[in-house]
């Protein structure tokens, strides 16, 4: 089904990306991550020694701190947080640095978009990005997606502030980015299907159908696999760098 | 010597009860072989479920609802006000989440807990999800709570306590809230000479007749009602309903709502190290279409009780 989107994109087509790491000058790790005019600045600092309370000393722990653009932190931010901090925890590998804290900071630049859903996916795509700078050990990336369902069925990819208001329901999806694999059978399959087809992170708002949900997924899927290249083609270089420099 | 390798070889020698508190997640593992929980539970079934409504008599509508030991104490409180510019037909709904010391031993007075919020805010989502243009699949229509255009309407105050939180809070406390709603009974006002709405007493009632804006308490109308089922997801493993020691031990946490007419409002996964597949997806809303049946039966249940009364 074809659609006109008021930016002129195709309905799969994405926002430019553009993501710069190594901006802070203090900051352990830092990254910015720019998907049309959203724009989020995220910095991490850690290892810290000591957990927080309510806190398994046995694993890292991780903490999120959300600065809006502006004024205060309310439900939605904390809700923010915690969804970014839970997609963290389950991409990093938390048994390597016990009893210690790490510390992301994400502050919204630029938010296009009043309810925003697009924000959130660009916060978690920051942040993956900041702590690959921070070194942070992580198990695989994590790529985030927002997902627009309008009322004849269509499903549009990224959506800006506009075409957000025009919508019945939003989703926001993070799949595990493509492990590459030295093993000839190539990726891991989990149940039949490859493991960057699961999901890391789901939520939704507005009502919808189940089967328009799966579609959802399976196009957010297709959209995460080129972006997972263009987050990993952003990261090898300087990874190559920083090996040449310790070395 | 480091630690036992095997702790399985251990499990013949010591106490289940200590088993349990060193190698929780073995102890639990053990029991999904044998598709069973150690609450005797199979793995697909919710606890024991019970609506009791009206549990505050000074409140327009209030449910206490219980799931397993998980409780909620919802009640509302109706109030007039002045309607936004924006809306000046539609009332408003005010929903906050409290989770007082008492649930919890992880809740410290003076320190609100960190899920609070985030519950809260989900179930502003759930149950007014009219912010979004679209407001014909809400739960509650808003021009239901309009009294006099543009002057007055209703603003309705619904406050959920957790009583006690043993997993599965947002199952409860929407099942708590949507109850308080179907209890709810708008009270009857009128106009009175200085052009104030003033609330309808039992004994003038008749009085004050050719100025009712509503003449009598009115339920208010409840169309497509959600109900939500979290599911924990371990290996191939669903659980539906945890208890907070399940939701401690396996850290994956799936919540679908579903509404009456079968329609997704939300699926919601915050991370977990479990990835969902398609297939994981699907059963779990397998799950909660088979828990609606339940729950609807259940909430029908209280509504024809109180009605007898």
């Amino acid at each position: 089904m074809e659609i006109d989107r008021l930016d002129g994109r195709k309905a799969n087509q994405l926002r430019p990306l553009a993501c710069s790491r190594n901006i802070l000058n203090r900051a352990h790790g830092s990254a910015s991550w720019t998907q049309g005019d959203t724009k989020v600045l995220v910095a991490v600092y850690g290892p810290k020694a000591g957990t927080k309370k309510n806190e398994n000393p046995e694993k890292a722990c991780i903490e999120v701190i959300w600065k809006p653009k502006s004024g205060q932190i309310g439900k939605l931010e904390r809700e923010y947080e915690m969804i970014v901090k839970r997609t963290l925890q389950s991409i990093c590998i938390l048994n390597i640095n016990p009893n210690t804290t790490t510390s992301v900071i994400v502050q919204v630049i630029n938010d296009d978009g009043a309810v925003s859903f697009t924000l959130l996916p660009c916060a978690i795509n920051a942040a993956c990005a900041a702590l690959v700078d921070a070194g942070i050990p992580l198990k695989h990336l994590a790529v985030a997606i927002c997902c627009c369902l309008a009322d004849s069925g269509y499903i549009i990819l990224d959506p800006t502030k506009l075409e957000e208001q025009s919508m019945k329901a939003y989703a926001y999806l993070v799949f595990p980015n493509s492990i590459l694999s030295v093993r000839p059978e190539g990726s891991l399959k989990v149940q039949g299907e490859p493991m960057e087809h699961g999901v890391i992170t789901s939520g939704t708002q507005g009502a919808m159908s189940v089967d328009d949900y799966l579609n959802c997924l399976e196009r957010g899927r297709a959209a995460t696999a080129k972006m997972s290249t263009v987050l990993r083609r952003n990261l090898q270089p300087q990874i190559a760098g920083d090996l040449s420099k310790a070395g | 010597m480091g630690l036992p390798d095997a702790p399985g070889d251990l499990s013949s020698e010591v106490d289940v009860d200590a088993f349990r508190r060193l190698f929780p997640l073995r102890f639990y593992e053990r029991h999904l072989t044998e598709s069973i929980r150690p609450d005797g539970r199979p793995l697909g079934r919710a606890r024991d479920t019970t609506i009791a409504l009206g549990a505050v008599a000074s409140a327009e509508g209030s449910a206490l609802a219980k799931i397993g030991s998980t409780t909620m104490l919802a009640a509302i409180k109706m109030e007039v006000m002045t309607p936004s510019m924006d809306s000046p037909d539609e009332g408003c709904i005010a929903i906050d989440f409290h989770m007082p010391p008492i649930c919890s031993p992880i809740v410290r007075p003076g320190r609100p807990a960190e899920i609070a919020p985030v519950v809260s805010k989900q179930l502003s989502d759930t149950i007014s999800r009219h912010v979004i243009i679209f407001s014909v699949s809400g739960m509650i229509n808003l021009k239901e709570l309009s009294l006099v255009s543009g002057k007055a309407a209703w603003m309705a105050y619904l406050d959920i306590y957790c009583l006690d939180a043993d997993g599965a809070l947002f199952d409860a406390a929407l099942l708590s809230a949507v109850a308080a709603f179907s209890h709810l009974q708008i009270p009857a006002v009128s106009l009175n000479d200085d052009g104030k709405i003033v609330v309808v007493s039992e004994e003038n009632g008749g009085k004050l007749e050719k100025d009712a804006v509503n003449k009598e308490r009115m339920k208010l109308t409840l169309k497509s009602i959600p109900f939500s089922l979290t599911c924990v997801l371990h290996k191939n493993y669903i659980l539906a309903d945890p208890t907070a020691e399940e939701e401690s031990i396996m850290e994956t946490v799936v919540t679908v709502v579903l509404d009456s007419s079968s329609q997704l409002v939300s699926l919601y996964k915050p991370g977990g190290p479990v990835l969902a597949y398609t297939s994981a997806i699907q059963d779990c809303v397998a799950l909660t279409r088979q828990r609606m049946k339940e729950l609807q039966k259940i909430l029908d249940e209280a509504n024809s009780g109180m009605e007898v009364d």
